[in-house]
């Protein structure tokens, strides 16, 4: 019998190259991404100001964070945003998808218009609705020189409401997003499971309570955790609709955070709250992603 | 030693062995099947012979050059997939030499061997398409025609069959068998079709749970079954299994049982043997095939033992060529391979013939059969 | 898509069809407004626009605007218009898009077809970095290009955006390998081919429709960005979106809101247009990025 043969170079060969190839990938990762977030921990329990400095000062930063009212409005603001832009673009999301599944003519036109906010930036949505909501030129305006002189619009100017404006304006850009997410499962759902609740007798409001949102299900979860991650990496919108004012009234987690570590130099500060937008959404991602991988083994 | 050799090969994926020390020798120009239920390891197996698999341990050598850890590409062996796997952005032309060009052969000579190829597989007119616009009888033929391109040691087939419809599928593997003649190659085939592995192979291994059941010629395979699960998994309608108390007299064995009716039938076993007669007073099981279970004018004429026993009819199936009839003997459902224009009709009671000759004897315990 | 010929089973009314017909042409108009008022104001002179409705026809149609937008416009310092910015964002973009583009279908070629133990663990930290706040990477991303003398340059975005893109490429190229057949691999490396080849001459010529997807994906993405511009590429290296956002807040002299309009146009154009021309691409990369499976 023949002494058994090692692997020859090209088998062996083809077990290293396949992880040759991705680890300069995974080097980028987790230099870039899980070191940077160790790096912002810690810098997150250091005396860091303008620059990092290395000065240990345990939970001091969290315990500063957490007194500012500056970053308890951003909380309440995230709150209210958050609460809203969800809600109200699963709403309109749903209720377009239903309305457009109907057999609609023209769908191929309407689709495509309910979905091209979704390419724009958000500088460049919040410069549009910025002037649109203007009260100086925009609607409220119009509408005064279309003779409705008593119509008032000045949201935007109010510190009480200027956060809606940014759900408005956040609604417009997204919510055709989640109405495609939608569609796409309704278009999922098997014909025939229609058909025999029909036969059963079911109404249309019935079939939609009870037959087929019950199996949008996975949609929901999906549209949930794609908005809330939308939601708290909210930044852009703000500097461009309102550059977080008027006052603090649209100052958000994103943009507390920047201002803390690079115009008022406050880094340890700016790194806990960081820390804690990351945890957040980490709260919410990771079992999500979890689930995800596990499914598809 | 033989031409392509499995000794003691074993498979594992972590803590978890999936093939336990499969000893298999195949001689040059041999058709070997393997054959079982899905996730028997047969796959697996045929992965290992083409090196898509590591061998956890043992060795496995083709023309006596132990192959482990070898390149697939370097094992002279060539393979045709379930689902043909077709490069789709590949012409046919392209995909049969395809191989050829990756180890480095001349165009002209690529051309040549491909042309050879086409002739002989008649594929001559699809060289230019891509297999998207092919149908699944022409896959078939283009896969095997990249196979054969190469002149291998050693033709691995898995399961090539399975994608095609049934017609299609008789078809084609009265051409696999009919290329396997003319051109003498050594074939390894992977199927979970019985009726494939009967009908192409010239040796068979069953297997199920990572082990081979037994390995042997068609006819080996199919009279004298190693085992229950043999028995069973070969041949459909599957063996019928009958609960008999063994009673033995002098030098004669009678398997006794029962009819529908709870009436007692004694069978004699013919040819019974020392070990058989061992289990004296004991329960054995009786394995019949369907067609040793017929009608009286249906049985074998050249069978010394035929039984004639009367029982209850319960269904019949009329299948064109056959009738199968379903009754009850020992209280388990039993099915008789019955001529076409058998005059028997549920309800009824009719007479079975029992070809004992052919009948085996397993022990119920350990499932292996008495010799 | 086939299945977007296919409507319910559903029957519903007269009635109920037109007030379908009409939620939806409002929702249209909701989502064209911002856009018809952006457009129809920037061909307008500045009086109009601060004299008269928002919503009216330019009376007398000027491109004054945009050639004020393109090269004029007063940005940061100097008076350039937002063309050179425009060209940074190219400048960014392209090396951006075609490197993580090729890293991540090498990525998901390795993790679909060369599997191994704990690939999906590694998979899922990959995936993960697509969705953390870039917040909790500024601080050290900032030095680090800074010790890499990358601060402030085109070259230093290039890393960052093919950083935190190389998740999503990897996903969609990992999704889409994943219903490629392995057998084709497999007959290929019995064929002889080698890793890169296989690669080059069985999954590469395949891969026309996810490549649209991920290179669409990340253009959108890196063009769309304004945190990572804005927060390491000050002054004369900074991409369209902080140049655009620059122009608006300046809040020096007369609002030119036209000039303004012309410029938000401007800088949604290459993005619009990609959206135009492979729109559904755009929508499947969307959606893979969420509905997975």
């Amino acid at each position: 019998m023949a002494a058994r043969a090692e692997a020859d170079l090209r088998t062996r060969l083809q077990n290293w190259i396949p992880k040759l190839v991705l680890s300069p990938s995974l080097a980028m990762i987790f230099v870039f991404v899980y070191g940077f977030i160790l790096f912002t921990l810690y810098l997150s329990f250091t005396d860091s100001r303008m620059l990092p400095s290395f000065g240990w000062v345990g939970l001091e930063n969290y315990s500063k964070l957490w007194r500012l009212s500056h970053w308890e409005i951003s909380l309440t603001n995230m709150g209210i945003f958050a609460g809203l832009y969800i809600v109200v673009c699963t709403v309109i999301g749903l209720m377009l998808a239903i309305f457009l599944d109907q057999k609609i003519r023209g769908e191929g036109v309407l689709r495509p218009l309910y979905l091209y906010p979704m390419a724009l930036s958000f500088i460049v949505t919040g410069t549009a609705w910025k002037w649109f909501l203007d009260p100086g030129i925009g609607l409220e305006n119009t509408m005064h020189l279309w003779g409705w002189e008593s119509f008032s619009f000045n949201w935007i100017k109010d510190r009480n409401y200027a956060i809606y404006c940014l759900v408005l304006a956040a609604v417009w850009q997204t919510s055709g997003f989640v109405m495609a997410m939608f569609l796409a499962g309704l278009r999922g759902i098997d014909n025939e499971i229609l058909k025999a609740a029909q036969m059963d007798g079911a109404s249309n409001w019935n079939l939609y309570r009870r037959i087929i949102i019950p199996q949008l299900r996975p949609a929901f979860l999906s549209a949930f955790v794609i908005l809330a991650h939308l939601a708290i990496k909210t930044f852009d919108l703000v500097i461009a609709l309102t550059g977080g004012g008027p006052g603090r009234a649209t100052e958000l987690p994103a943009t507390f955070m920047y201002s803390y570590t690079f115009t008022r130099n406050q880094m340890g500060i700016g790194a806990a709250s960081a820390v804690i937008m990351l945890m957040t959404i980490a709260a919410i991602m990771i079992p999500y992603l979890y689930a995800e991988l596990r499914e598809r083994k | 030693m033989g031409f392509l050799d499995i000794r003691n090969a074993t498979k594992s994926y972590g803590a978890v062995e999936v093939l336990h020390n499969v000893d298999i020798n195949v001689e040059e120009g041999e058709f070997l099947v393997l054959v079982g239920p899905s996730g028997c390891g047969k796959s697996t197996l045929l992965n290992m012979i083409a090196g898509l698999e590591d061998i956890t341990s043992g060795d496995i050598a083709i023309r006596d050059r132990v192959v482990n850890g070898v390149h697939p590409s370097k094992r002279n062996i060539a393979m045709v997939f379930q689902s043909y796997a077709l490069y789709p952005n590949m012409t046919v032309g392209q995909n049969i030499t395809f191989g050829l060009e990756m180890h480095g052969v001349p165009k002209p000579e690529r051309e040549k061997a491909m042309a050879e190829v086409a002739k002989l597989l008649q594929i001559e007119e699809l060289l230019g398409r891509k297999p998207g616009q092919l149908s699944g009888g022409q896959r078939q033929r283009v896969a095997m025609g990249r196979a054969l391109v190469r002149k291998p040691d050693v033709f691995l087939f898995d399961e090539p069959l399975s994608n095609l419809d049934a017609k299609l599928r008789v078809d084609m593997r009265t051409e696999i068998k009919k290329l396997h003649q003319t051109l003498g190659t050594t074939i390894v085939y992977v199927t979970h079709d019985q009726i494939e592995a009967m009908t192409l192979s010239t040796r068979i291994a069953v297997m199920n749970d990572g082990y081979v059941q037994q390995l042997g010629s068609p006819k080996e395979i199919y009279d004298n079954p190693a085992n229950l699960f043999v028995a069973t998994f070969m041949g459909s309608p599957s063996m019928n299994l009958i609960q008999v108390k063994l009673r033995v007299e002098a030098e004669a064995a009678f398997a006794d049982t029962t009819d529908d009716q709870g009436g007692k039938v004694s069978l004699p076993v013919c040819g019974a043997s020392a070990a058989l007669k061992s289990y004296k007073g004991q329960t054995v099981t009786l394995g019949l095939r369907p067609e040793a279970l017929t009608d009286v004018e249906g049985a074998d004429h050249r069978s010394d033992h035929v039984e004639k026993v009367q029982s209850m009819v319960t269904v019949t199936e009329p299948a064109g060529s056959d009738t199968f009839v379903t009754t009850t003997f020992g209280g388990t459902n039993c099915v008789a391979r019955m001529r076409a224009d058998a005059d028997v009709h549920p309800g009824q009671r009719a007479e079975f013939a029992f070809n004992m000759e052919k009948a085996v004897l397993f022990d119920p315990k350990s499932g292996k059969r008495i010799v | 898509m086939a299945a977007a010929t296919q409507g319910t089973a559903i029957r519903t009314g007269r009635v109920a069809r037109t007030f379908i017909y009409l939620v939806l042409l409002l929702f249209a108009l909701f989502y064209m407004l911002p856009l018809y008022v952006m457009l129809v104001n920037s061909v307008k002179p500045l009086s109009e626009i601060t004299g008269g409705g928002m919503m009216n026809l330019p009376e007398i149609w000027t491109v004054e605007p945009w050639r004020k937008a393109w090269s004029e416009a007063q940005i940061g310092v100097q008076p350039t218009g937002l063309k050179p910015y425009f060209w940074n964002s190219i400048k960014m973009v392209v090396p951006a898009v075609a490197m993580s583009t090729i890293l991540g279908a090498l990525n998901g070629y390795v993790l679909t077809k060369w599997r191994f133990r704990g690939d999906t663990i590694l998979f899922g930290l990959m995936l993960f970095a697509c969705f953390i706040p870039f917040q909790i990477v500024l601080i050290p991303m900032a030095r680090v290009l800074g010790v890499l003398g990358l601060a402030g340059s085109t070259w230093g975005l290039v890393l960052v955006h093919l950083v935190y893109g190389i998740g999503f490429t990897t996903l969609y190229f990992r999704n889409y390998y994943a219903a490629f057949p392995t057998e084709l691999v497999r007959a290929a490396q019995i064929d002889g081919a080698g890793f890169f080849q296989i690669f080059w001459r069985i999954l590469l010529p395949s891969s026309g429709p996810i490549a649209v997807v991920s290179i669409i994906w990340q253009f959108t993405n890196i063009w769309n960005d304004f945190l990572f511009g804005a927060s390491f590429a000050a002054g004369n290296g900074a991409p369209m979106t902080v140049a655009l956002n620059n122009l608006v807040q300046s809040s020096t002299g007369v609002k030119e809101y036209n000039v303004h309009f012309a410029g938000a146009i401007l800088a949604a154009t290459p993005t619009l247009l990609v959206y135009i021309v492979a729109g559904r691409y755009f929508v499947r990369g969307l959606m893979a990025g969420s509905v997975k499976g």
